[in-house]
């Protein structure tokens, strides 16, 4: 069935801006305070009172517009949108409309773990900046009691970014989003808390079908309420298959019927219509007059750009371009946020080793990190004290076999590499000392020499444990190669 | 541009306003007035203007990124219908 139609989704993310203040008002901006204590007269719409535009957010949309590659207009206004809800004391929601502060822009996503599509460059068509509304707090039991109303988050600063409908599948769509937070995250313009609402997404879905007629598409379809990703890549699944059963039932094309809003049900696993918003597309924008356009030159631009820093894709490209990481490797790497990032550079510069450091960060720093349920800030072993440990395994002064012992160590108990080693006794033994036992195991087990000589070189093996059990420190893989020439001399 | 009944009718739902028949009608009538009265704009020449998007010329007023003290609660619960003494109390909103 489904290779019968091809979905195509677009999404709309609403960004909350990491500011101290609102976008339009100087309350604050902090999440979980009592209801209705962080308003003022603008923020809740007394006549009279006048909006001035915060720089800082204006800064962190404009660093994030650049950053997901959008042309940024000379000039750019703020615009009216008129819509009567219990949440919009205004009456009206200051966003833009005509002249948006950003548009044509894209971002990349791939598959690099399962390869479900290839990479492919998703078209973003404005990021936009606009304030927030409140919230609604509805009674358990719908309709019983009255609502109430929360202003706080009201004209808290968003960066609403539309892309293209160009995704073409929910996982598209999820690499989309973990892609999009991942770099939000990286230039710091938002926490991107989605239980919190940091990061809110909106999905537009409808299908294209190759008939006996031609192309066909049906109407489109707004799903909101998704409040996770799982649940975005679950809606987008459903809504797919359910437009799918309805154009089989009614055959209705896009046009044929107005555009729909309907709501995730993450219990249900269904999307639900909703009352639909009558003449909702009658917004009847207007520039508002309280507020000035704001002007931006090239110049102004490149300096943004120039002081972003380095984006996760150029990060991904330049460990496995420049350090020989292969690029699952690097996507695991970057994937896990900057500071882990930061943490590898430090460890693999300090040791000048990348290939060694990354199989060290991925699987035990993150394994370690998940059983602990930590960040990688409040890990135990700093980056220098693990580049130190692979240091010393390098030079031999911790044996390879001992150097997982040693990290444990260094993470249960918060010491560095030298105590490490000392602490678990280990020495290196020398070469002589090396031979000498191995002489004398080979002369005590004449079984396991013939079995040598008769091609079962794995039969040294249980050298390896009898000569660990007379001196832990013994390096087994320089043990086995002694043995081995031994025999081959004898 | 003539403006009908059904022009009317609209925006008055837009803008949650109930009107009677009557004031449908002189509504309709007062509102063709005016946008016909302001149609004769559109006999200017505008062709080598500008667009103009704002009243005054000014750009980029910014304000710092500072908290300041926002009202009491009970001062911006003041003017509500109804509350309770936290939140805005408003009829049951369906759905979404």
């Amino acid at each position: 069935m489904s290779d019968s139609y091809k979905t195509i989704i677009g999404l709309e993310v609403h960004v909350q801006l990491a500011t101290n203040s609102k976008l339009f008002c100087r309350c604050s901006t902090q999440f979980g305070a009592e209801p209705n204590t962080q308003t003022c007269p603008v923020c809740i719409g007394m006549p009279g009172s006048l909006p001035v535009m915060n720089r800082t957010a204006y800064q962190l949309a404009l660093k994030t517009a650049v950053a997901i590659n959008c042309e940024i207009p000379a000039f750019t206004k703020w615009d009216r949108k008129q819509y009567f809800y219990p949440d919009l004391p205004k009456g009206y929601q200051i966003s833009q409309f005509d002249l948006p502060m950003s548009a044509n822009g894209y971002l990349e996503i791939s598959d690099e773990k399962e390869g479900r599509f290839e990479p492919k460059r998703i078209g973003i068509t404005r990021a936009h900046l606009e304030d927030d509304a409140g919230k609604s707090i509805h009674d358990e039991v719908h309709g019983k009691a009255d609502s109430q109303i929360d202003l706080n988050r009201t004209g808290t600063p968003l960066l609403e970014i539309v892309s293209e409908p160009d995704l073409r599948s929910s996982a598209e769509a999820r690499a989309y989003l973990e892609e999009l937070k991942l770099l939000l995250e990286y230039i710091g313009v938002s926490d991107c808390n989605m239980q919190e609402g940091s990061l809110r997404c909106d999905a537009n879905v409808n299908l294209h079908l190759e008939t006996e007629n031609g192309k066909v598409a049906t109407p489109i379809v707004e799903i909101k309420n998704m409040n996770s990703f799982r649940a975005v890549e679950r809606a987008i699944d459903y809504e797919a298959e359910r437009q799918y059963r309805v154009w089989q039932e009614t055959g209705q094309r896009i046009g044929e019927a107005p555009k729909q809003t309907r709501g995730w049900d993450d219990a249900s696993g269904k999307t639900l219509p909703q009352r639909s918003k009558e003449e909702s597309s009658d917004y009847r924008y207007f520039p508002d007059p309280d507020l000035v356009p704001v002007l931006s030159t090239p110049e102004q631009v490149a300096e943004v750009r120039a002081a972003l820093g380095e984006l996760p894709a150029s990060c991904r490209s330049r460990l496995s371009a420049d350090h020989g990481l292969s690029p699952y490797d690097a996507n695991v790497l970057v994937n896990q946020g900057r500071a882990l990032l930061d943490y590898f550079f430090t460890t693999a510069k300090t040791c000048n080793d990348f290939k060694t450091t990354c199989n060290w960060v991925t699987q035990h720093v993150l394994r370690i990190l998940k059983e602990q349920e930590t960040t990688i800030e409040e890990f135990a072993v700093s980056a220098l004290q693990l580049a130190e440990l692979i240091t010393a395994t390098a030079d031999g002064q911790l044996p390879k076999s001992r150097s997982k012992d040693a990290f444990e160590m260094m993470c249960a108990e918060k010491i560095d590499v030298a105590t490490a080693i000392d602490r678990l006794g280990i020495e290196q033994v020398d070469e002589s000392a090396l031979v000498a036992l191995c002489q004398e195991l080979l002369a005590t087990n004449p079984k396991i020499v013939a079995d040598v000589q008769a091609g079962k070189q794995q039969a040294v093996g249980s050298l390896i444990g009898q000569a660990k059990k007379k001196n832990p420190n013994v390096d087994p893989g320089r043990f086995r190669e002694l043995c081995l020439e031994l025999v081959a001399k004898m | 541009m003539a403006i009908t009944r059904a022009d009317v009718e609209k925006v008055a739902r837009l803008a949650r306003l109930r009107l009677s028949e009557d004031e449908l009608t002189s509504l309709t009538n007062e509102l063709s007035q005016i946008v016909t009265y302001v149609d004769q704009l559109a006999e200017v020449d505008t062709d080598a203007v500008e667009p103009m998007t704002h009243a005054i010329e000014l750009h980029n007023v910014f304000a710092d990124d500072v908290v300041r003290p926002s009202l009491p609660r009970e001062q911006a619960l003041a003017n509500a219908p109804s509350h309770n003494d936290q939140a805005y109390l408003v009829p049951p909103v369906l759905g979404d």
